[in-house]
């Protein structure tokens, strides 16, 4: 199938089954780099400073933040529309490109997967954080109780989303872990300490490598992949019905379910693309994750970049083709004028026109520039969540109840520890966990650069 | 059932052991289980790791118990009104020494937490104001109350005192010195015999009558004008055409609640009368008597004089009669004056100034007019506002030349609202005595050599007569809580009289106001007033006062600078009230600011002087921050006073400036205006507002008309309903609500911004106060606001006013979008809150598009950070035992009063009889002095709330969002032309 040549290689750098496995094991093998050390100190640094942030919160109420009575909802929603949507670009990755045959995918899909458990979990923190009293937060689930029994309210999208994120994670997890065994399994075959051998050997759950074992593993695989395809649509479409259920000018629209979705996918990828430049260039896997790889990814990000544009224009459009005053007034005087004029064109301009530059190749191909543009999409796509809770709450229908909103800095200071908290998984997928799908990555190679490497002598190992 | 938790093995055991009391069951005791088990055995070691077992558990279990057990102690022997968990309600007065309310004080277990109006006074008729309503949080004023007698800030003991005292008024009286009684406005017949007695006792005893925003301008107005020196009772309920030049008799001037009442009557489209009257206001600030006003026309204050001679001359070449010399007209003259004379005898011109000659030319103008004997009469007159400032102002003087030896103050505080209070301090250091009856710490009490404080009204006996022939009683609604003794009894010890003020009071009244025995005295005691009859002919009109009157007036010119305008906040008045948690977060009803007062200015002025929102103006020493105010007249500033104590309790103390230093006394009389050149100062000033936006953006929000409009077609104004009505359409079945059915209507014509609902509410529910800084942060608690909206011009808007609490929707937003169902909908229509159930997600504030949901921030009990009252154990005796106390992070709102209704519903069903209409009265509703608010069945045809839900004018608040409230609003008629 790959004999073609057509198609350049997808691994360079003429490996051979064994290089891959050191190579991508070599970051776990090796001692701790100090960029590395650097950086999780900074992590844990912010995870403390947003713990302490979470503890106020906890211990003194979220009136330590500046949501009101008006706006009842603020930088942690915001935070966790954020989180959930970069958490979105993993499962996304996997699972459409697994479908569209894409296999180009292999060399990504681990370090995205992972990106998005952490940016799950994250993102769950919010949720949970910002209800009144989070120690009763169990009441949420829908279980038999003595209380009647009371259920919970079925027709609340907060519901809806709870179950959907709670799935997402699940599944996604899940999915991730499966995908690592065979990995886990070449690492405890490899590794000389008998620590390191016993703990991934617990993790490879006994991983043998036979037949068997591999169809079942394709089978899992499938059967995973099948549920969280669906997911990946429904957990974003159900957050979007967080708004979209509401009365609330700006919320109340029925272009949000598939408008989050991509928009989701839009910040997934960007992140992932931050993250591949970094991996690369950190770890050396410039043989992996190739110019074509992030030239892929940049080249998908214009077209959702178009998406993104189009469903902004929808939404004025349609808020004027409504003739409602409130939507109108929501959009033109509070979004496009008005207080929030920044916070609006600013996610205008980094999610609709800033990807644009991606038509050109030479931007697409300088590494410096496909990084500043992918943080510039994650902070478009904060503007965006920005704009949809903030703008829409601060003036809605009553003008005696409008009101302007701040954020403390507790609220500043969760969200970077939710920072914190993510780049500390992020850190230590690095450190303990191959990056790259040693098996999939194994399954691209390209036979005639087998071939090739034939020719070499052969190691003695 | 509740667990029963005991500390000790004793106390376990501690069974009565009366066997014979077998209707009495009893569980078997754990021990004789235990005991009965091992009776005849020999200890062994099974039996002895039993009882370690048993031990230790229960010394586990002792430690580890959290709660302390408390002891709820019940009666030996049962008061015979008293049933715990059911409030009585006793008749009473409120008289603060400027306001005066028969209220109905609402007594559960033996603690005041809610005042009500008392229906059956024929001069407050039930209604109430914001002050009268918080005032039961004063009693509860655990830190600014005194404790008990002290002298020269030492604990002391009455005895002690009351020696000293006897002494020191003797030794003042053989010197030929005189003693001064230095009281607020006193209305008790039998306190004003007491002081008489006292005089009569030691003789050179003065009584000196000191109001800190007086009327004697009015009084030595009416002396000459009349002959009579009282201020006349006035019938806003017979006016058709009311002209009012900087009285704002529907929020301070006089007694508000029961001109609101009159006016509400006149502007009341429902009673099937479809006239308005018409209601014209000259005013420098805005008031909210301005806001309802047909037309306000902004004026500064120096032109009053000039305007009313104008206006005389206007009604003058109507009546023929002479015109006096000078005057400016206005424009408004020409058809105000055709209009007052069209309805002389049916209108009513008032001004709010303390100018005696503006006052006689008011009198005039009412003469011209006829409106003596009808709108204005002298039958009854109003007695709550009798002091004569010239008295103060001699007061002074003697302090400090000698003439006077001794002072009694009672209920006054002139260290802080005298305008000189430093000429009244340092003569009140030169006195043999001095005594202070004030309930609580003040400026004036550091400068006193004794305290002996009296009881809080709400613990006192008393009566008053607010006018002539119209008495009420006040009787204590519980013990007193500190060591305080009644300000009467106080002056009868020292005139060596015994008896208690009770037995004297009793017999004042059987001998001299019922002339009855003891059951009269009993059934008045109930009902709380009494009515004489009296007959007072109408006094004649003495022409030469005007004469004299209208040359001083000529002479006055308007000023082209600025003018300072002080006047009475409605949440504040004149500052007895400012360590009041409650009034200090009343939004202000036309500003919407809380905490602060501020130095209103035109938008015009702002950009004269170069003046933003929260920069600092400087007048004299005082430095205030600045609130620009569309509507305010042009280079005037007003400021409210009330503010800015330093020794009167933690809320009051900082908040604010005070203003009364910039009092001055013209003519005899403490004038509130002045002249004055407006210096910027440096620095900006953060003024909390609980409104950030004032206009409607011309959403259908509060929908007006023209009277004529009205007229023509009774829902002008209101089109939008129709359509909305006919547009409705759901594909679900509409719910169907079997038996009641509650909704509210507020009509919007006669609702005049008082907030006398908005602070009842916070009685009536636990409403709890968050402070300035929470404010700031748009975290007001309160369960309903006032929205005020403005409307036209910029610099001089039309103003209206909206209450806006919960609006109950059958199609609640809230509802569905909570994950724990926490909100939810009765069968009887209410929207209702579970807060135990509450997680407190705040999707459902975020959904309500009436904003009326409050979250709980914070907690606001027991919490150091909200130290108000509810962070006492004796302010938390105010608390409504019927009404939740909600905990930090629970989502609050308007329940409609469901603890009302439920009581309402039990009662009807304990008698067994159906409810009647009205019966149910939510505590907006109860305190409303308009009746603007009507809260009832819509269930039943025949009930108010139906018929005023079928009235054209009736709408709901963003009907078009399909939320079917059960709020409805009546729409606004102003009595103006067709815009």
């Amino acid at each position: 199938m790959y004999k073609a040549e057509v198609r350049g290689p997808l691994i360079l750098g003429d490996k051979n089954y064994r290089q891959i496995s050191s190579d991508i094991i070599a970051p776990i093998d090796q001692p701790t780099p100090n960029w590395w050390k650097a950086v999780f100190g900074l992590s844990l640094l912010m995870a403390g400073f947003g713990v302490f942030a979470m503890y106020k919160t906890v211990a003194e109420g979220i009136g330590t933040w500046g949501v009101n009575n008006s706006v009842a909802w603020g930088w942690e929603i915001i935070n966790f529309v954020w989180w959930i949507g970069i958490g979105h670009a993993g499962t996304a990755f996997s699972i459409f490109l697994l479908i569209l045959r894409q296999k180009w995918r292999t060399s990504i899909n681990r370090a995205a997967e992972a990106m998005t458990v952490f940016a799950v979990a994250a993102a769950a923190i919010f949720p949970a954080l910002h209800m009144g009293r989070v120690w009763l937060a169990f009441y949420i689930f829908p279980y038999p109780n003595t209380r009647g029994p009371l259920w919970v309210n079925f027709n609340s999208p907060l519901f809806w989303d709870f179950i959907a994120i709670s799935a997402y994670l699940l599944i996604s997890a899940s999915f991730w872990y499966f995908g690592m065994v065979p990995d886990f399994a070449t690492i405890r075959d490899k590794a000389k300490s008998k620590v390191k051998k016993a703990v991934y050997g617990f993790f490879a759950f006994g991983w043998t490598g036979s037949s068997r074992e591999w169809l079942r593993y394709e089978a899992l695989s499938y059967v995973l992949g099948g549920i969280a395809a669906v997911l990946v649509v429904s957990v974003h479409s159900i957050v979007s019905t967080d708004f979209a259920v509401s009365v609330i000018p700006g919320w109340h629209t029925t272009v949000f379910p598939p408008y989050f979705v991509v928009g989701a996918i839009f910040s997934g990828f960007a992140m992932v693309m931050t993250l591949m430049i970094v991996i690369r260039k950190m770890y050396k896997f410039q043989d992996y994750v190739t110019d074509s790889h992030l030239n892929a990814i940049a080249k998908i990000l214009i077209f959702i970049s178009l998406i993104m544009g189009t469903a902004y224009a929808t939404e004025i459009f349609i808020a004027w083709y409504s003739g409602s005053q409130y939507e109108m007034f929501t959009f033109f005087k509070n979004r496009i004028t008005g207080d929030y004029t920044f916070q609006f064109w600013a996610m205008v301009v980094c999610n609709a026109f800033i990807p644009q530059l991606f038509w050109f190749k030479k931007v697409r191909q300088n590494l410096t520039f496909a990084f500043i543009i992918s943080l510039f999409i994650n902070l478009g796509m904060w503007y965006e969540r920005f704009n949809i809770i903030v703008t829409s709450l601060s003036k809605d229908y009553l003008p005696s109840s409008w009101v302007t909103y701040h954020p403390t800095w507790v609220e500043v200071g969760t969200y970077i520890g939710t920072m914190g908290i993510f780049l500390i998984g992020v850190l230590l997928f690095f450190r303990f966990i191959p990056m790259i799908a040693i098996s999939e990555v194994k399954g691209v190679l390209k036979p005639t650069s087998l071939n090739k490497n034939v020719q070499k002598p052969v190691s003695h190992e | 059932m509740e667990k029963k938790y005991w500390k000790s093995l004793e106390e376990l055991n501690n069974q009565p052991t009366d066997d014979k009391a077998d209707h009495i069951p009893h569980g078997r005791d754990l021990l004789d289980i235990m005991n009965e088990e091992i009776a005849g055995k020999t200890s062994s070691r099974r039996n002895f790791l039993k009882f370690c077992g048993f031990g230790f558990a229960s010394a586990a279990i002792l430690s580890s118990c959290e709660n302390p057990v408390k002891k709820a102690i019940p009666y030996l022997n049962k008061p015979e009104e008293v049933t715990p968990g059911m409030a009585n309600h006793y008749a009473s007065t409120y008289f603060d020494g400027s306001e005066y309310s028969s209220i109905l004080v609402k007594v559960r277990d033996g603690r005041p937490i809610k005042i009500e109006g008392n229906n059956l006074s024929p001069i407050t008729k039930g209604r109430s104001s914001a002050r009268v309503q918080a005032s039961v949080l004063s009693l509860y004023d655990g830190k600014a109350r005194l404790k008990g007698p002290s002298k020269g800030g030492e604990k002391s003991s009455w005895q002690a005192i009351d020696d000293e005292i006897k002494a020191k008024l003797k030794e003042i009286s053989d010197a030929g010195q005189a003693t001064v009684i230095l009281t607020s406005d006193i209305i008790s017949p039998s306190t004003l015999r007491i002081i008489d007695e006292f005089r009569a006792h030691y003789p050179g005893v003065r009584h000196v009558v000191y109001d800190p925003v007086s009327y004697s301008g009015m009084i030595k107005a009416n002396k000459e004008s009349y002959g009579r020196a009282v201020i006349p009772q006035y019938h806003f309920d017979k006016a058709a055409v009311v002209v009012s030049f900087m009285a704002d008799f529907l929020g301070t001037w006089l007694n508000p609640s029961e001109f609101a009442a009159g006016y509400a009557a006149t502007r009341d489209l429902t009673n099937g009368e479809k006239k308005l009257s018409y209601h014209i206001q000259y005013e420098a600030g805005v008031t909210i008597s301005g806001s309802k006003a047909d037309k306000r026309v902004r004026i500064k204050p120096s032109s009053v004089a000039g305007l009313l001679i104008g206006l005389y001359n206007s009604i003058a070449a109507h009546a023929g009669a002479s015109t006096l010399p000078g005057g400016t007209t206005h424009d408004t003259f020409s058809n105000l004056a055709a209009r007052l004379w069209e309805n002389r005898g049916k209108s009513l011109v008032i001004c709010g100034t303390n100018d005696p000659d503006e006052q006689i030319a008011v009198n005039a103008i009412n003469n011209l007019l006829d409106n003596e004997g009808n709108t204005i009469t002298f039958a009854n007159p109003l007695l709550t506002r009798r002091a004569a400032d010239a008295d103060m102002e001699s007061l002074v003087e003697d302090m400090n030349n000698g003439k006077a030896g001794g002072l009694i103050l009672w209920n006054v505080n002139p260290a802080y609202d005298y305008h000189h209070p430093q000429a009244f301090t340092e003569g009140l250091a030169k006195l043999k005595l001095s005594v202070s009856l004030n309930t609580s710490q003040d400026e004036t009490l550091e400068h006193v050599a004794f305290s002996a404080p009296t009881h809080h009204y709400l613990e006192s006996w008393g009566d008053a007569e607010p006018r002539t022939g119209c008495y009420s009683l006040a009787q204590p609604a519980m013990r007193p809580i500190y060591n305080t003794r009644q300000a009467q009894e106080s002056l009868m010890r020292w005139m060596d009289n015994g008896e208690s003020y009770y037995n004297y009071l009793k017999d004042f009244w059987k001998n001299n106001i019922i002339k009855g025995g003891e059951n009269e005295w009993r059934t008045t005691q109930q009902k709380g007033v009494f009515k004489a009859e009296v007959s007072e002919t109408e006094p004649a009109w003495n022409s030469d006062s005007l004469t004299v009157a209208a040359y001083t007036l000529a002479e006055s010119k308007e000023f082209q600078g600025y003018e300072l305008h002080l006047y009475e906040t409605i949440a504040m008045g004149s500052g007895r009230y400012a360590n009041n948690p409650w009034l200090m977060e009343l939004p202000d009803p036309v500003s919407r600011i809380v905490w602060d007062n501020y130095a209103s200015v035109s938008p015009a002025s702002a950009a004269e002087l170069g003046l933003a929102e929260g920069s600092m103006l400087q007048i004299n020493s005082i430095k205030v921050p600045v609130h620009i105010q569309p509507g305010q007249a042009d280079r005037t500033i007003s400021i409210g006073l009330g503010y800015g104590h330093t020794k009167f309790g933690k809320v009051a103390d900082g908040i604010g400036v005070n203003v009364f230093p910039l009092v001055t006394v013209k003519k005899g009389c403490r004038t509130f205006t002045g002249i004055f050149e407006p210096d910027v100062a440096a620095g900006t000033y953060k003024l909390a507002s609980t409104q950030m936006h004032h206009t409607m953006e011309g959403r259908p929000i509060v929908r007006e008309t023209t009277l004529e409009g009205y007229l023509q077609k009774p829902d002008s104004g209101n089109e939008l309903h129709a359509e909305f009505e006919a547009k409705k359409a759901t594909l679900y079945k509409d719910t169907e609500y079997k038996g009641h059915r509650w909704a509210m209507a507020i009509d919007l014509n006669k609702c005049i911004g008082c907030s006398a609902c908005v602070v009842s509410c916070q009685a009536e529910n636990n409403v709890p106060v968050v402070g300035k800084e929470e404010v700031l942060k748009s975290r007001s608690m309160h369960w309903m606001r006032i929205d005020r909206y403005y409307n036209g011009d910029e610099n001089n808007p039309e103003l209206v006013f909206q209450p806006v609490m919960c609006q109950h929707c059958d199609n609640a937003p809230c509802e569905n979008v909570c994950p724990v169902s926490a909100t939810n909908h009765s069968s009887e229509g209410l929207n209702q809150m579970a807060y135990n159930r509450c997680v407190g997600t705040k999707y459902c504030i975020n959904n309500c598009p009436y904003k009326v949901r409050r979250f709980n921030w914070f907690r606001y009990v027991t919490n150091e950070k909200f130290d108000y009252n509810m962070n006492s154990d004796l302010g938390r005796m105010v608390l409504n035992p019927d009404v939740t106390v909600r905990e930090r992070g629970v989502v609050e709102k308007c329940s409609f009063c469901i603890q009302r209704i439920q009581e309402k519903k039990l009662l009807a069903k304990n008698e067994n009889r159906p409810l009647a209409d009205g019966e149910i009265l939510p505590a907006c509703a109860q305190a409303c002095p308009s009746n603007a608010i009507v809260f009832g069945d819509v269930n039943d045809p025949n009930s108010e709330i139906s018929k005023l839900f079928a009235d054209p004018r009736n709408y709901h608040l963003l009907e078009e969002l399909h939320t079917l409230p059960s709020v409805g609003y009546l729409t606004l008629v102003r009595n103006k032309p067709e815009a």
